[in-house]
């Protein structure tokens, strides 16, 4: 990290490359540090991580609840396993100019691909996670007196939570890809793909695409490291078992 | 009363783990349930707590033939670790049975912590399982059967995996539940020393297919004591007559195994 940094800031300083192709790192960092103070670009910013948002949310809704469907009821599982094996493969990226025309490049054709790419990490990890489940405690709780449905929402829900978390994560990184992506690809509309792909449209403008990419990057590492941070909190139980400390 | 009635249960790929299996167990007995591997210990526990549907015979309670699982019943599974959850605290595990018993959180928190604190871990209700012994979280277990208040208690090889001196104490913790009345125990072991010492009975089961092979009285004196209890010549005389069964009904099933090869 540091000898590319060093790298780059010689080259540029040497003028050994045009500087209007790779500027030196530190007068990129300077410009990523100003946008912090640019009201639109802080808009736009903030319309990226909307779009984030709202579509992993509803990725989560959608996948955590269909894949404890299927991965408790086998004959569901079965009934749509071709469906499923057939819309998986197709990568997401491909799904943009199609979604650009049926939903415009506004923000629902974002949160549209975002929820489509980022349902599939949540979806498997859940029906993962559902097949992990010890039947040890699910007799217990049946000994009990409890039905099915308790003992999924009781047992079966939360030994999954880990890998469902997982899913998450890796969700939430797709859905960023798929936010800035898909501004950069459509390249109209606002959000932080749009400043990236605006930057790179004019002269001069390789210091704005890689101040944009510089801050593409650090919201991928901030939201990977919070979503980290809060999985070894909420399941200390998942590492220390595993850490086997009993 | 529990009644079990000619129960059969033949496994999907054929094989006959138990064979027309009576037995009647009075209110408020222990009956101890030993036998060689292989002999259905587990299938007929199984059968009973109605995770496995018998393929004849049934299960009658109090009169009632059992369909499923049935009411009052508590188990507590040898595999502590596995059967406790281990994103619950201790208390939290023993209070969710009782959701069943449509108890408020208040009534559920509090029952919890008097089992608990009936097993000696007053102590212990913040803490998570993991955080325990395997002595304790086995404590755990029947502290969360006891707060159920069962009528049919079974115990499946409950102390099985842990160490002669927990072991030791865990009996002794089931004898005052037996002492204390009103519940019936079911408690299989392969330990022959710890079915006579917990026991009102023992049965033992022979194998290929488990069969009852005796029935015995346990005729010891209350209460019961580590160290007197197991040198009365009565104690001795049972558990070598227990071994010899278990022993003999381990060779039947070598022999019928060693035929049919």
């Amino acid at each position: 990290m540091a000898a590319l940094f060093a790298a780059s800031e010689l080259l540029g300083r040497a003028e050994i490359v045009d500087r209007s192709y790779l500027p030196p790192a530190s007068s990129v960092v300077t410009r990523a540090i100003e946008l912090a103070g640019d009201t639109l670009f802080l808009q736009y910013l903030a319309d990226t991580m909307t779009a984030w948002a709202v579509g992993l949310g509803l990725a989560i809704a959608v996948a955590v609840p269909l894949g404890l469907l299927l991965g408790s009821v086998p004959a569901v599982n079965a009934a749509t396993r071709a469906i499923v094996e057939f819309l998986r493969p197709i990568p997401s990226v491909a799904l943009i100019p199609l979604a650009g025309l049926l939903l415009g490049s506004g923000t629902e054709m974002k949160v549209a691909l975002i929820v489509y790419a980022s349902t599939w990490p949540i979806l498997f990890n859940t029906m993962y996670g559902l097949a992990e489940v010890d039947p040890a405690g699910k007799d217990t709780l049946r000994v009990f007196g409890f039905g099915r449905l308790e003992i999924l929402l009781r047992v079966s829900l939360p030994s999954a939570a880990p890998f469902i978390a997982t899913g998450i994560r890796l969700a939430a990184a797709i859905a960023l890809i798929l936010a800035v992506g898909t501004e950069i690809i459509s390249g109209f509309g606002e959000g932080l793909g749009i400043f990236i792909a605006q930057a790179y449209s004019v002269p001069d403008g390789a210091r704005d695409v890689l101040a944009g990419t510089v801050w593409a990057g650090t919201l991928g590492l901030v939201i990977d490291a919070a979503l980290g941070g809060a999985q070894r909190r909420m399941f200390h139980w998942h590492h220390a078992r595993q850490g086997g400390t009993t | 009363m529990l009644e079990i009635q000619n129960l059969t249960h033949t496994y999907a790929d054929g094989h006959t783990a138990i064979k027309d299996i009576n037995l009647t167990v009075q209110d408020g007995q222990l009956v101890s349930i030993v036998g060689p591997s292989g002999c259905g210990k587990s299938t007929l526990l199984r059968c009973i707590a109605g995770l496995i549907r018998p393929a004849e015979g049934r299960i009658v309670l109090d009169g009632t033939p059992a369909d499923g699982v049935p009411d009052n019943l508590a188990v507590v599974f040898q595999d502590y670790s596995r059967s406790l959850f281990p994103w619950l605290t201790v208390r939290d595990n023993v209070a969710l049975p009782l959701k069943q018993r449509g108890m408020s959180k208040a009534q559920r928190r509090e029952a919890a912590m008097e089992a608990l604190e009936s097993v000696g871990l007053a102590d212990a209700g913040s803490k998570y399982p993991w955080q325990l012994s395997g002595g304790m979280q086995q404590r755990v277990s029947i502290a969360r059967a006891l707060a159920y208040r069962p009528s049919l208690l079974l115990m499946d090889e409950p102390f099985g995996s842990l160490d002669a001196q927990t072991r030791e104490d865990l009996e002794d913790l089931t004898l005052k539940v037996r002492g204390d009345g009103g519940m019936t125990i079911l408690l299989v072991t392969h330990d022959i020393d710890e079915s006579v010492y917990v026991g009102d009975r023992v049965v033992v089961l022979g194998a290929s297919p488990g069969h009852v092979r005796a029935d015995l009285t346990v005729d010891l004196p209350e209460p019961r004591d580590q160290i007197s209890t197991r040198e009365l010549p009565e104690f001795v005389r049972l558990r070598a007559e227990v071994g010899r069964l278990v022993r003999g009904a381990g060779e039947t099933a070598e022999q019928a195994a060693t035929a049919a090869t």
